[in-house]
């Protein structure tokens, strides 16, 4: 039981089967061909009869990531073929949409292939309600997640219909957090393009963006004792003395520890990301991204040098390679 | 495509990686995408009608996304692959203007049904589109 009335009835219809949803029209070349026009497909066994009948199945078939595309109803939505069920096999998102949950986004589509199927097959499909998930909140709104499992036949003279195959289909039923407010003129926004942070600058490490900026890697040193210490602080941490400035790098240095970030993939950054932990030829460490590794040759102690890699043409950044790469 | 170019499954080991694919995202391809996939959603080709949802410009259908993954994978399988399972997962849009970059790897090899696994993902400037893993049947010559 939740807290909320209408989302234990809602659950209660979990497990809800629906009838059959028939193809408009049969399995056909011109939607294969159009289909493979648009996203580029040139696999003649979809396309060149004379090769398909070398293969195992003697004529063309469609191309699997075909399969629900059949039986969607088209241009209105819910008018499916005739001799399909009353049903809609999409109540769930009926019921959510009465209480404020009207956006729908498709998150997972599953699909199985039980055999590829050919032209003339006539196909339909059967629904279940597989899950409705507890309330979460997302990037886009809060919502639930629902699941519905859709098994493909192919309909058969004798009554002896073939399972063709199934897809799990989920999708994120939500409120957006906020309304969005419909465009006015024909300024649209822009698609957002995602950049790298850029650094914090402050008096204590202004020295050391500048250094970035004329290509040197500055290192603090403090004027009184003259140890070095990274990253920059406000005073020195051997002597506490305010006396402070910096050497330049010879930017060699070898990997003191390293890890290789693999998830969660946040852009703009390339994954698998190694970032090390460099120890300078001078004596301290900084972190930083790695380059010109490859999969598994990253080692403590690996020989590595300098480079200033610049981003979006506004932004460099210290990185360090691999010697000889 | 040419015919004689299929991978065999001798000639595949796990942890291969496929060649990366870039794939310009255009409104001709969101919006012809949907509609061969029968799917008239207006946010697929309206672009008042995709804004009024509060996006930037219309957006690639799941169904479309589907497709660009079987390509991806059979492009450099060829034409004697068997798709299996195909599952995918979506995350940030494909808005047209953006690049999608596929790339893959395989991670499982079955040898007594001479299947291979292959995870994927296509990525643009905002993240990941779509991650997903397809199992394949691959000929033996």
């Amino acid at each position: 039981m939740s807290d909320k009335p209408w989302l234990d009835k809602i659950k209660a219809i979990v497990g809800q089967q629906y009838g059959k949803v028939y193809a408009w029209d049969h399995v056909n070349q011109p939607m294969i061909r159009q289909w493979c026009e648009v996203m580029g497909i040139t696999n003649p066994l979809y396309l060149d009869e004379a090769y398909a009948k070398t293969t195992e199945f003697g004529q063309i078939v469609a191309p699997p990531a075909m399969l629900q595309a059949w039986c969607l109803e088209g241009l209105h939505m819910n008018n499916y073929p005739p001799g399909s069920t009353d049903e809609n096999p999409y109540e769930v998102l009926k019921r959510f949409e009465a209480h404020g949950f009207e956006s729908v986004v498709a998150v997972n589509s599953d699909l199985s292939f039980a055999r590829y199927v050919h032209l003339g097959e006539k196909l339909y499909y059967t629904t279940i309600l597989n899950d409705v998930g507890d309330e979460k909140v997302t990037a886009l709104g809060t919502g639930y997640f629902v699941t519905l499992v859709m098994r493909f036949y192919s309909e058969q003279a004798n009554g002896a219909d073939e399972y063709v195959g199934q897809l799990t289909f989920r999708v994120f039923k939500f409120a957006p957090h906020q309304k969005p407010t419909p465009q006015t003129d024909d300024a649209a926004p822009a698609v957002p393009k995602i950049l790298r942070s850029k650094p914090g600058i402050s008096q204590d490490n202004a020295f050391f963006w500048e250094g970035v900026k004329a290509r040197e890697l500055r290192i603090q040193q403090c004027q009184s004792c003259e140890a070095l210490q990274h990253p920059p602080g406000p005073v020195c941490q051997h002597c506490q003395s305010d006396e402070l400035s910096y050497i330049v790098s010879s930017g060699k240095g070898s990997l003191y520890s390293f890890v290789v970030m693999h998830y969660p993939e946040v852009p703009p950054f390339e994954y698998p990301n190694p970032i090390g932990l460099v120890e300078l030829a001078e004596g301290v460490r900084m972190v930083t991204g790695l380059e010109g590794f490859a999969k598994g040759e990253l080692a403590i102690g690996s020989e590595v040098e300098l480079v200033f890699n610049e981003f979006e043409g506004e932004l460099t950044l210290p990185m360090f390679r691999k010697v000889g790469a | 495509m040419t015919l004689n170019k299929s991978v065999t499954f001798g000639g595949v080991a796990l942890g291969d990686e496929l060649p990366k694919c870039h794939v310009p995202i255009t409104t001709t391809l969101i919006t012809a995408g949907a509609i061969a996939t029968r799917d008239y959603f207006p946010g697929h080709h309206d672009k008042d009608a995709a804004q009024a949802l509060g996006s930037p410009h219309v957006f690639m259908n799941i169904l479309t996304t589907s497709a660009l993954v079987q390509r991806y994978v059979e492009d450099w399988a060829g034409p004697a692959c068997r798709f299996v399972d195909m599952q995918i997962k979506l995350g940030v849009p494909n808005y047209p203007g953006d690049e999608m970059v596929f790339s893959g790897e395989i991670t499982a090899v079955d040898e007594d049904k001479q299947q291979i696994e292959v995870t994927l993902k296509g990525k643009n400037s905002m993240g990941n589109h779509v991650n997903g893993s397809v199992l394949l049947r691959l000929p033996l010559q």
